[in-house]
This record gives structure tokens, C-alpha cells and sequence, in this order.
């Protein structure tokens, strides 16, 4: 496509119509500053949840990176916190994320991957050895249909520590029914799935206040290809599961819901983005005070993690994706969120080399520094246009969420393979646009140099089966050191504790990895109760 | 009229991300093919089977991880022990061109990378079912 016939579509990115000029018909004639937007740190929370949002400190800078054995992770973890950084994040290893040991056959060649591979206590202490827990503002992990192992894990780890639990916090992701549609690291059932999650909410709303039970995911089902309206509105139904949940299981609702937040994706869609952000907060305030009758303000203030968008990237041209970055983390501080993490402009090539992360972190702080954004609470506000935009969100998220509840709700519309074809179909929607020129990706489609290099080579990372080999050791020396009689006596009474739906399953989590029992085992005894997932075959013709 | 093409989109592996799996399939569809994605985490004897039982022509392998030749080699064998030495093997994914060769004497049939077009995908899958059958089966039209 030549420099000529590149033409910018009239749409946001998700779709909506953009008019030439927005005024003050663009908004109703009874939009009410005061009711739609209130003010910062307050409801309905469009302008963020706290009154004077970066002014003295801006949002936690949280780069996620995956680094081999635990030795390794502990190593990176300790040099992280020297220098300086505190909100980091715990990524883990695929077996570990669906429950298998690093000497399960299905783990070969996944072992220290994509994060680190945690089998036991034994790799938590290792893990954290040395590690003040107190001194970290944000540790977060990856753990999802794991979550109340890993809840029950650091609790184990901070007992050896002689740390209490609340002398420090975890953010979990914690979110199993995404799992479902993307990412896919399911292992039970759904029902099971958003029962571990609710033990997570349930059990940090009672005792652990100031943890992250949670962070209900939008932002997978963005990079899988969704609309900003299906990020809005499949997080919000996956929300309104763990929500019922929460409420059925009779813990104060106003304590579970004090630590759920939310992640979002911060896309190419400059202020589509902004807009996203501020209706999210407005959707939590109303969906929390209508149908949960939250009467307590402050627990309806939504917290945010975002991160810029991996997909916005592209491979051809790869220093354009710094830009790219700098667009979408300059959306996430407009939006004004609470954590953010960003991209690696290589990452679609290689694994980020050091350089790239350090550019990647470098964006935020220039944008948190230099741009001067975070001088003042929600800048945009009040903008014929972004208001507009906002409404507009959030009108059609809630007519997407009305259609999911009238489905049954989102478990039901996981299972029948709803939230999956919509994606899906999404994605190619936009793969289409990409390829027809409608979607404009500069130096992909257009204005592409004549004569320009192949695009650049892809490294991939490959395991040499180190990682495995030196986890696969650990286990069998724990195997054989370890009181097998406890951990037997843990397993059976976790099973009994699955058995009994009424039951939240972190206590017996947490004795059954003091006494040293593995992830593997503690899902198979879980497996033996709940049964395991299996997606059928889709047919497409 | 000529019976559509099938193909199989088969993930092997641990990775979840499968959005250039859905994409891809979709692709397909739209070109006329038959398509049946096997869903995730599928290991090369099921992936295999459900390509005899399923008499495709085509096993669409999406990769990500880096492990494409163990996956591909696996499932290259399996097919062969099943007698299906006829059905073909196109990889997609994050494949490093240095790979292709390799690939290539593994039994893959053609290898579309990231950054490929629609009608790149498209070509690239009728050219292999061309091969195969001297042209007398068809995706497009179809």
C-alpha cells in the first residue's frame, strides 16, 4: 500500500463511530457532571480511586518476566530489590500453572520456561531466602486455577520466615474462568474452577484484608483478539460469577470485594482506552452498589493493573514498537491506573533482551516523569469527546453483560463456547482489517519501503532440560527425606475437604505443603473429587 | 461438485495461546475448507488419531513454544504407525527459519510463519493439498 491510498478509518478500534467534531449535544441534555463523573476518589470513581491519584507517588511500575529454576528467580528477586524495585512479578512455569510436578512426562520441555517451576514448600524457601517479605510493595504470580495453592504456599513459606501474614501482601491473578476461553491453563471443571478462585476472595476477605484476592482479567481476552466493549463486559460477567459466590458464602460481601481488582489491556486506541478505564471504574461502582447493595463507598473504588499490549506490536520495523508503548502506557496513566507493565519492543522477535526491558521500563518513567500527565487527577475529564466515549463504552458492555446473564451467566456462556467464538471471531475480524489496509499498522501495511529487509529473524527460547533435570533431583531427594505419613494424612483429608462443597480449601492446602506434599499430588488428590476439563473438538464448516 | 478439503488445527504442548490457531481456522473456513480444531494441550497420539478418525487431509500443527520439531516429529511418527502416510503436516507459529530444514526432513509439508496473510495462509495449505492429490481435490470453491 502506497503513502496515497493509507486512509484512517472512522471507527475506534472496538467500532464505535467517531464523529468530525464533538460539542455540547454530543452529551444528553441532562448529563450531569456531578452524577456521572463525581470527583476523584469518590463514586462513581470515573475520575479514579483515590482523590488525588499521582500527584505524590505514580502508579507501581511492574515489569513480568519469567526466569528459569528458583535459585535463578531468587537471585533476579534480591537484585530487583536492591535496586529499588518493589511491585514485581512471580511468573510461573506452565506445569506448575496446571498443576503438574517437573518430573511429570507432560512437563518435558516446559520446565523453567515461562517462569519459574514451583513443586513444593521446599521451592517457595528457596524462592524467597533472603527476601524480606515485608519490604516488597506488590509481589504478584501468575497463579490461576493454582491460586489457593499459592495463597497457601506463601502463607507455609512466611511461617518458616517467622513473618505473619499481615505484615506483607500478594496480588494473585487468581481468575480461573478466563482460563476457559484464553490463556488456558484450566484444570478442573468450571464450577470447581470458580470455587478455588472464591476460596482465594473468600478467605483473604476474612483474614488477609490487604491482599489481592484477585485480578478478574479483561486484558487476556484483549490480547486474544476481544474489543475493548468484550474486555469490558466478559470481565465483568466473569466478575458477577465470583461476586455470587462471594455473597452466597456468607463472609461480609463489603471484605471480599475490598480486594478484588481488576486487569485491563492499555491498546493502540489512544483515548478508546482512556475512556475504557474511567467506565470500568464507573461499571464496578454501579454493578457493586445496585446488585450487591455495597453501601461502603470506599470498597466500590476499582484498582487497576494494565498492561500495553503485546498484539499492538509488530515484528517488521521493530524500534516503531517503543512508540507503540510509550501510546499505550501513556493511555494507562491517562486512565489512571494502579500498576502498569509494558511491553519489550523485541518481545514479538526473542525473548526481551536486557536492553529492551530497560527501554520498556524507561517509557513509563518518562511518561510518569517528563510528560507531566500526573500533575493533576484524571486530565481529560470533561471532554466532549472522551464523556462521550466513556457513556458510549459502557452503555454497550452492559447491553453485551444483560446478554450473557439472559445465557445464564458466564460460566454457562464459557461452557456452551460463547465467549470463545466471540473472540475468536474478533480476532480475525482483525486480522482481516490488517490484511485489507481498513486496520492501519505503519510499516506492516502501509508505508512499507520499497526494497525493505525480510523481516528479522525470530529467536525462540529452548530449554537444554537443565531445569528439569535439577527440579527432577529436588523432588526425588524431598520424596525420599520428607514424613511420608503426613503428607498421606494431608491428602486424605484434602480430598474429604473437596468433597464437601461448603468447605474453603486453603487450611487444608496449607497443611498439606507443610508437610511438604507437591503441587502434582495436591492437584491429583483434588483431580480424584473433581474430575479434569477436556476442550472437545470445534468444527468449523 | 468436489467434496471441501478437511483439515485439522491441532495445538500440542502446554501453551494456551491459541489465537493464531482460532484465526487461522476461521481463515480456512472462509477459503472452503472443512476445519476441526482439536481445542488445547492435545498430545501427538490424540492429535493423530483424531486425524484418521476425523480422515482429514491436513494437520495444521500452531505452535508458539519453540518445541515445534519434538511436536511435529512425534506426530509425524504417529501418523505414519496409524497407516496415515498420506495425511500432511503444515506448521504455524513462532518457527525460526533456520528451523525449516530440519522440518522439512521431519515430514512437514510447509511451514507458515507469524506475519503471514490470509491469502498467504490459504495459498500455502492448497498448494500442499495440490501435491498431495495431483490436484484433484480443492479447498477454494469447493
Amino acid at each position: 500500500m502506497s503513502a496515497r491510498t493509507v486512509k484512517q478509518s472512522h471507527e475506534t478500534e472496538s467500532g464505535i463511530p467517531v464523529a468530525p467534531v464533538y460539542d455540547r449535544t454530543s452529551l444528553p441534555p441532562d448529563w450531569d457532571p456531578e452524577q456521572r463523573l463525581g470527583v476523584p476518589g469518590s463514586p462513581p470513581f470515573a475520575r479514579g480511586p483515590e482523590p488525588d491519584m499521582y500527584r505524590e507517588q505514580p502508579w507501581i511500575m511492574a515489569q513480568y518476566s519469567g526466569f528459569s529454576i528458583p535459585e535463578e528467580t531468587n537471585k533476579r528477586i534480591r537484585r530487583l530489590i536492591e535496586a529499588g524495585q518493589t511491585g514485581f512479578s512471580i511468573a510461573l512455569d506452565l506445569p506448575t500453572q496446571i498443576g503438574l510436578d517437573s518430573d511429570d512426562p507432560r512437563a518435558m520441555g516446559e520446565v523453567g520456561k515461562v517462569g519459574v517451576p514451583i513443586d513444593s514448600l521446599r521451592d517457595m524457601e528457596i524462592l524467597l531466602d533472603g527476601v524480606d517479605l515485608r519490604k516488597l510493595r506488590q509481589p504478584r504470580t501468575t497463579a490461576n486455577s493454582i491460586g489457593p495453592m499459592m495463597v497457601a504456599l506463601f502463607l507455609c513459606a512466611a511461617e518458616k520466615q517467622g513473618v505473619a501474614p499481615e505484615e506483607f501482601s500478594v496480588l494473585f491473578q487468581n481468575d480461573a474462568l478466563k482460563e476457559y476461553v484464553v490463556r488456558g491453563t484450566y484444570i478442573f471443571p468450571p464450577a470447581q474452577g470458580v470455587r478455588l478462585t472464591s476460596d482465594v476472595i473468600e478467605y483473604c476477605g476474612k483474614h488477609l484484608p490487604h491482599w489481592t484476592s484477585i485480578n478478574v482479567c479483561g486484558g487476556h481476552y484483549r490480547e486474544a483478539g476481544g474489543t475493548a466493549v468484550q474486555e469490558l463486559a466478559f470481565s465483568f460477567a466473569d466478575a458477577i460469577v465470583y461476586l455470587d459466590e462471594a455473597k452466597r458464602r456468607g463472609t461480609p460481601l463489603e471484605d471480599q470485594v475490598a480486594t478484588i481488582w481488576f486487569f485491563f489491556n492499555a491498546h493502540s486506541d489512544l483515548l478508546e482506552e482512556v475512556a475504557k478505564f474511567r467506565a470500568a471504574r464507573r461499571m464496578w461502582d454501579t454493578l457493586l452498589r445496585t446488585r450487591y447493595g455495597i453501601e461502603d463507598a470506599p470498597s466500590r473504588a476499582l484498582r487497576i493493573l494494565a498492561y500495553t499490549g503485546g498484539s499492538t506490536l509488530t515484528r517488521q520495523e521493530p524500534m516503531n514498537n517503543i512508540i507503540r508503548v510509550t501510546l499505550n502506557a501513556l493511555a494507562g496513566a491517562l486512565g489512571g491506573v494502579q500498576t502498569m507493565g509494558s511491553s519489550s519492543y523485541d518481545e514479538g522477535i526473542a525473548l526481551p533482551s536486557e536492553d529492551a526491558a530497560l527501554i520498556s521500563l524507561r517509557t513509563q518513567q518518562i511518561v510518569a516523569y517528563e510528560s507531566g500527565v500526573t500533575r493533576t487527577a484524571d486530565p481529560l475529564a470533561g471532554s466532549y469527546f472522551i464523556e462521550s466515549l466513556t457513556d458510549e463504552l459502557e452503555r454497550r458492555a452492559w447491553t453485551e453483560i444483560e446478554k450473557i446473564e439472559e445465557m445464564g451467566g458466564a460460566t454457562v456462556a464459557i461452557e456452551s463456547g460463547y465467549f470463545r467464538e466471540a473472540i475468536a471471531e474478533s480476532a480475525y475480524r482483525w486480522e482481516v482489517d490488517i490484511a485489507n489496509g481498513s486496520r492501519v499498522k505503519v510499516g506492516l501495511n502501509a508505508f512499507v519501503l520499497d526494497g525493505q529487509d525480510a523481516e528479522p529473524k525470530i529467536e525462540v527460547f529452548k530449554t537444554d532440560g537443565s531445569a528439569q533435570r535439577h527440579m527432577t533431583a529436588r523432588l526425588e531427594e524431598l520424596r525420599s527425606t520428607r514424613d511420608g505419613a503426613a503428607v498421606d494424612a494431608g491428602l486424605a483429608k484434602l480430598r474429604d475437604a473437596a468433597a464437601d462443597p461448603s468447605v474453603n480449601l486453603i487450611p487444608a492446602l496449607t497443611d498439606c505443603f507443610r508437610a511438604y506434599a507437591t503441587i502434582g499430588e495436591v492437584i491429583a488428590a483434588l483431580e480424584s473429587v473433581f474430575g479434569r476439563y477436556e476442550q472437545g473438538l470445534v468444527r468449523f464448516a | 461438485m468436489l467434496t471441501p478439503t478437511r483439515v485439522l488445527i491441532a495445538k500440542p504442548g502446554l501453551d494456551g495461546h491459541d489465537r493464531g490457531g482460532q484465526v487461522v481456522a476461521r481463515i480456512l473456513r472462509d477459503a472452503g475448507f472443512e476445519v476441526i480444531y482439536s481445542g488445547l494441550r492435545q498430545s501427538p497420539e490424540v492429535i493423530a488419531r483424531t486425524a484418521v478418525s476425523e480422515d482429514v487431509a491436513i494437520v495444521g500443527v500452531s505452535l508458539l513454544s519453540g518445541s515445534h520439531l519434538e511436536h511435529c516429529a512425534a506426530i509425524r511418527e504417529r501418523l505414519d504407525e496409524l497407516g496415515a502416510r498420506d495425511v500432511a503436516i503444515v506448521l504455524g507459529g513462532v518457527i525460526p527459519d533456520d528451523d525449516i530444514p530440519a522440518l522439512r526432513e521431519i515430514g512437514v509439508s510447509a511451514v507458515v510463519g507469524v506475519g503471514a496473510t490470509p491469502d498467504q495462509v490459504v495459498a500455502a495449505v492448497e498448494d500442499v493439498v495440490t501435491a498431495r492429490t495431483g490436484g484433484s481435490e480443492g479447498g477454494r470453491d469447493a
